[in-house]
């Protein structure tokens, strides 16, 4: 069963116009490339540890960002690169992170898997499966015992489905109706073990019902459905509607990490959902509204270009840490007022 | 504070101190840290309506309300890592696990959120929570509800983990917890509980860095903590008895560790016994043993000697408990071995 929303707002790339949907093609582009050019870098041992691709997934985060203000916190997972860019991290900071120097956005102790960032409430990059849930909750208890109209988005996988914190959490955040929005980016595969092989139940929304959290399903390859859906489900919870859940469908175009044998799915699944690009659908569909052309099509890929060689060349230049500071941030020393 | 006290009430007789037992003394600091701060929280399993597994937070609820102190479903893994987020955003959890041993279910949460978040983040976010748990063997518990992992949580650097031993410690030592930016943990031993000691007069916070000497000798450092503190001091006793006189560490931090009191106590002694609960492959004891080999090895005059928990899952019955939990006779004996020729 899946409870839809209870008032549905209004198409945005419609209703916001033209500028708002070239911002969004904007920045999934610069996920998009963002993303490439970490692969290109770590084929060329810039970039080592594990590295876990959001080619295919980019709606996801841009439309979800939309939705949140800049009060609002996030806790994503290990494949948080597009969430750390469209939140606000500087594209230095975060190449900076992933070449490991001390400019980047965790002073290069975090790497890929750990990008955090204070100024925009961005509460990591967790890669224990399911792990940054419960923190969500706490982020969410401090607001609501605090008296703060704010939103904790929590992203995770359809892998973390599994985990039993995911469970505990939600069960919780109802109980104590707690402003929380569960963002569950199910991508079908668990690393390499597919949804139906890992749950009983593959209707992850379904699931939310036990504990009468409203969740619904949405269109993950669509960037103005999902930024529909997050502006509803934010709306809700931060006029005190308690947890809500949405259920991303979306489709993780490269390997789990960098390889992978891909023994898990079929070259015609892959194929099929590429076709579905929401890259390529939201241009095609930009150039039908007249919205996009050639031209502003080639200016925004220069402009993320740019973005991107300039953070590339930040990283590059960037001063590493001095391993006599490696001990530091284990504990912090001042004490709290 | 307390010279002040004593003054204000006029008069040389008032008594310095008050009998408490540390079940007691740990709710009243709880109670007080809670006045102190509209930010400070209580939650945990059966902290509210049933008072506390162990009757710690009994009474709380009437006084703060359910906001305040707060009854968690059994999800050890979800409240504590809620108390983290909590501590995130800017309040100021104190987090009952009811038993160490269900804190292995937390222990993704402590180990890879709580201890790693700062430095992970490289400095952005710390994490000023505590958690509280009771521990420890002495009531029957068998396998699943006796054990000390105090041990466990001391290997990993990012926490800060404490073992109040007295009724001073049990009231005092929350607070400057609570002010610490740093996520702490305090193992409150079962068999402590209903121990009353002698309170001196306001319960001011006490240091959370620092070991204490609870009982001066010449002859040998006995160095224990937490619930075998009581038992070391029985062993001391009887060793006074006969003429041995044993000095007793209480570690009170197990960490940081306070290496400098161990080792200026070794080092005039020359003499060392740690008495440890847990099991002693790779405890604590194991730990200290050898750092006294690394920083005091020419001081001594024998080996370090171990007193420590049997290696098999805690039993039921009770002389079979008891059996695998350090008792003085042993701590005795362990103190003879080091004091033979």
């Amino acid at each position: 069963m899946t409870i839809a929303p209870a008032a549905v707002a209004p198409a945005p790339g419609a209703a916001d116009g033209p500028d708002h949907a070239l911002a969004l093609l904007r920045d999934m582009l610069r996920i998009r490339r963002m993303e490439e050019r970490c692969a290109e870098l770590y084929q060329a041992e810039k970039i080592r540890g594990f590295l876990h691709l959001y080619i295919g997934e980019e709606a996801v985060a841009v439309g979800m960002m939309q939705a949140l203000t800049p009060d609002d916190a996030i806790v994503a997972t290990y494949r948080e690169h597009g969430h750390a860019l469209v939140r606000g991290v500087s594209a230095r900071a975060i190449m900076a992170e992933m070449f490991g120097r001390s400019a980047g956005c965790s002073g290069g102790r975090g790497g890929s898997m750990h990008l955090f960032d204070a100024t925009t409430r961005f509460y990591g990059g967790s890669a224990i499966v399911g792990g940054g849930i419960p923190l969500a909750v706490g982020l969410a208890l401090a607001d609501d015992m605090q008296g703060r109209a704010r939103v904790t988005a929590c992203f995770f996988g359809d892998g973390a489905v599994a985990e039993g914190v995911f469970h505990e959490s939600m069960n919780l955040a109802a109980l104590w109706h707690l402003p929380v929005l569960f963002a569950c980016e199910n991508n079908r595969y668990a690393m390499g073990t597919a949804l139906e092989r890992a749950q009983s139940e593959p209707d992850i929304a379904a699931k939310a019902a036990a504990y009468r959290v409203p969740a619904w399903t949405v269109d993950g390859m669509d960037v103005e459905a999902v930024e529909q859906a997050a502006r509803a489900a934010v709306e809700s919870v931060r006029q005190g509607g308690g947890p809500h859940l949405l259920e991303l469908r979306t489709y993780r175009f490269r390997a789990h990490s960098m390889f992978d044998p891909e023994l898990y799915r079929t070259r015609e699944e892959v194929e099929a959902w590429k076709a579905r690009c929401p890259i390529a659908a939201y241009e095609a569909r930009l150039r039908e509204r007249g919205t996009l052309d050639d031209a502003r099509l080639q200016a925004l890929e220069a402009e993320v270009f740019a973005e991107l060689d300039d953070a590339v060349a930040f990283a590059e230049s960037a001063p590493v840490e001095d391993p006599s500071t490696l001990t530091h941030d284990v504990y912090r020393e001042e004490r709290a007022p | 504070m307390t010279a002040i006290r004593t003054a204000a009430l006029g008069t040389a007789q008032a008594p310095a101190t008050r009998r408490i037992t540390y079940r007691e003394a740990m709710r009243e600091a709880i109670r007080e840290a809670m006045r102190a701060d509209p930010r400070v929280f209580l939650m945990g399993e059966d902290v509210g309506r049933y008072g506390g597994c162990y009757a710690v937070s009994k009474g709380l609820l009437d006084e703060f309300g359910p906001e305040r102190v707060r009854d968690t479903p059994l999800s050890e893994a979800t409240f504590v890592g809620a108390g983290i987020g909590a501590a995130l955003g800017g309040v100021r959890p104190i987090v009952e696990v009811m038993t160490v041993n269900f804190s292995l279910l937390a222990l993704d949460q402590i180990v890879n959120n709580a201890a790693t978040l700062l430095h992970m983040s490289g400095g952005q976010f710390n994490v000023p929570l505590v958690i509280r748990m009771a521990t420890g063997a002495g009531r029957q518990l068998a396998a699943q509800h006796s054990h000390g992992f105090e041990g466990l949580f001391a290997h990993v650097p990012g926490l800060k983990v404490l073992a109040p031993a007295t009724v001073e410690d049990a009231r005092g030592m929350l607070a400057p917890a609570l002010a610490d930016p740093n996520p702490v943990i305090i193992f409150e031993h079962v068999m402590l509980y209903g121990m009353e000691g002698e309170l001196p007069d306001g319960g001011d916070a006490v240091s959370i860095d620092r070991a204490a000497v609870r009982r001066p000798g010449r002859d040998v450092t006995l160095v224990t903590f937490g619930g075998t503190l009581p038992r070391t001091l029985t062993a001391a006793d009887a060793l006074a008895a006969d003429g041995v006189d044993a000095e007793v560490v209480d570690l009170r931090a197990l960490r940081p560790l306070d290496m400098d009191t161990i080792l200026t106590s070794v080092r005039r002694t020359r003499r060392a016994v740690i008495v440890d609960e847990e099991w002693r492959s790779g405890s604590l004891a194991a730990e200290i043993s050898a750092r006294l080999m690394e920083q005091a090895f020419y001081d001594l005059d024998a080996p370090v000697q171990r007193v420590c928990g049997a290696e098999v899952p805690m039993p039921y019955a009770r002389h079979l408990e008891q059996a695998a939990i350090p008792q003085p006779a042993q701590i005795v004996d362990a103190v003879r071995a080091t004091m033979a020729p």
